[in-house]
């Protein structure tokens, strides 16, 4: 391969792409692709099958059917070099509650082998910009929800991998911490050329922020692009039309408790 | 080996930070000391078995590592439930070595329970037979400590909730604890009892450590310590593959 073809190789590679639960299809044969250096949006109403395909391209989950690549790494066969490559900041929680903010961090930090001189100065920092050093040595369990969730974003950010995946990482947060965080993102990724691929239900941070779009609704991506081409397709003025156009204006909540539901049966049933 | 570290010293944290638990750990096996030990005491004199105490403490050691290991090896579930099992799950570190500094971890607590409750004991009448043969019965804790541990780990890579764990304790931990000898000995049982004991991994363990502590061993102490590094063996390679498994 020439140089240029591997700066333009996609960095994270999904094809056909499908995950079933029971009878139940929760991504349905998807493909895309995310340019090195990108920051990629991956739209779609609740239980429209986000959160299950960034398990899946994160190893957290096995795909039914279908091939990813990450860095260059099959997702499935290379699973330590596919982990090597990533970052993520989940929707949930996953905290330790019994430990303190700062062991958090050092827990992170020494999985992730983060030299320890660097690690010492990136946790400072880090619980600084999200301000929490005061409240370094305090349990995670004393925590408000909006603090696990700074905490948690900046847990995130301790070792630097070529791609970070965020899912729903503002989520909850005021707009002065939300804008403070995304010019963080938007920093690494200038700086250290960091693809970032996150989920969203704010229709204007992905705006503001991607410089590519997937929209993703039953299982199945229903268009891509940039946020331009995608108000042009629709004939819309802004994404949050585009979106609604493209989705509908049913309200999707049965649905993901239909999911869970799945899970949970399959959760009891299994084995 | 750093992630075998962090993983192994947040078990010992999380242990020993939670005072609820301490006490627990230690007022639970003070209470069966006290009443079985004092309870039982005159009967068994009487029916010639000699001190019932210096009987029992081995067992109730043997006791409180059970569960201290069965519990920290149980814990997957709630970082499965709280979310923190995805942390590790993701890190780019083998999976191998996440179940190690886990099992490691929760049989550290574990035996340091067992030398605990082995104070305890001695503050209510238990003497060693033979201070030389001590550290062999540290280890004997420690073999219990870590078959019990891996134990828990194997069983919580296959339940993905807490609605299995009442079932787990009453059809499996409470029958390998009270079959296994630690209450009562093993020398004379009708012989479906004592076929049940000798299918029971912790009679070795709990004989092991009376073995070493008050000399009174039924099966020997080489076969104890071959049983328990056989059953350790296959229930840690099963726990790891079953770990590595796991699909959150």
């Amino acid at each position: 391969m020439t140089k240029e073809e591997l700066e333009n190789e996609n960095i994270i590679e999904v094809r056909n792409l499908t995950k079933n639960f029971h009878d139940l299809t929760a991504v349905d044969n998807i493909s895309f692709g995310v340019k090195k250096g990108e920051i990629f949006a991956f739209l779609g109403p609740n239980g429209a099958g986000k959160t299950t395909t960034i398990k899946m391209i994160t190893t957290l989950l096995s795909p039914s059917a279908g091939e990813i690549r990450i860095n260059g790494y099959d997702a499935q066969k290379d699973q330590n070099e596919v982990r090597r490559s990533f970052g993520i900041v989940f929707q949930d929680p996953s905290l330790d509650d019994e430990l303190t903010a700062y062991e958090n961090m050092e827990f992170h930090g020494m999985l992730y082998k983060v030299p320890k001189d660097v690690l010492k100065e990136r946790i400072e920092n880090l619980l600084r910009f999200v301000e929490l050093w005061d409240r370094k040595n305090d349990l995670v369990k004393h925590f408000s929800g909006g603090m696990k969730r700074r905490l948690e974003i900046a847990r995130g950010f301790i070792h630097h991998p070529k791609i970070l995946f965020l899912d729903e990482p503002t989520l909850g947060l005021d707009p002065q911490t939300r804008n403070h965080i995304w010019d963080y993102i938007r920093n690494l990724n200038k700086e250290e050329g960091i693809t970032v691929f996150f989920t969203t239900h704010n229709m204007q941070e992905a705006e503001r922020i991607a410089d590519k779009i997937a929209i993703i609704d039953h299982g199945k991506i229903v268009t891509q692009g940039n946020s331009e081409e995608l108000k042009l397709q629709t004939k819309t003025s802004s994404l949050e039309d585009a979106f609604l156009e493209l989705t509908g204006h049913d309200i999707r909540d049965e649905q993901v408790n239909g999911v869970d539901r799945m899970r949970m049966h399959r959760r009891t049933m299994r084995r | 080996m750093s992630a075998i570290y962090v993983l192994w010293i947040r078990q010992l944290k999380r242990h020993f930070r939670s005072k609820s638990r301490m006490l627990g750990s230690i007022a639970q096996p003070l209470l069966y000391l006290v009443a079985l030990g004092m309870g039982f005491g005159p009967i068994y004199q009487k029916a010639g078995g000699g001190s019932y105490i210096q009987f029992l403490a081995p067992g109730i050691i043997s006791m409180s590592i059970l569960f201290t290991a069965i519990f920290s090896g149980i814990e997957i579930i709630w970082d499965r439930q709280f979310g923190f099992l995805k942390e590790t799950l993701v890190a780019p570190v083998p999976r191998l070595e996440i179940m190690i500094g886990r099992t490691l971890g929760g049989a550290t607590v574990a035996t340091l329970q067992g030398i605990i409750v082995f104070f305890i004991a001695c503050l209510i009448g238990f003497r060693p037979v033979n201070l030389a043969l001590l550290p062999l019965s540290f280890v004997f804790m420690f073999l219990i400590a870590i078959l019990f541990t891996a134990f828990g780990t194997t069983i919580a890579s296959v339940l993905e909730d807490m609605q299995g764990f009442q079932l787990i304790m009453n059809f499996l931990v409470m029958p390998l604890y009270f079959l296994s000898g630690a209450l009562f000995p093993l020398d004379g049982l009708p012989k479906t009892m004592g076929f049940i004991a000798s299918i029971d991994p912790l009679s070795y363990g709990v004989d092991g450590l009376r073995g070493t502590l008050v000399n009174g061993t039924h099966f020997g102490l080489f076969k104890d310590f071959l049983v328990l590094g056989i059953v350790i063996s296959v229930l840690l390679s099963l726990g790891s593959y079953l770990f590595s498994k796991i699909q959150v």
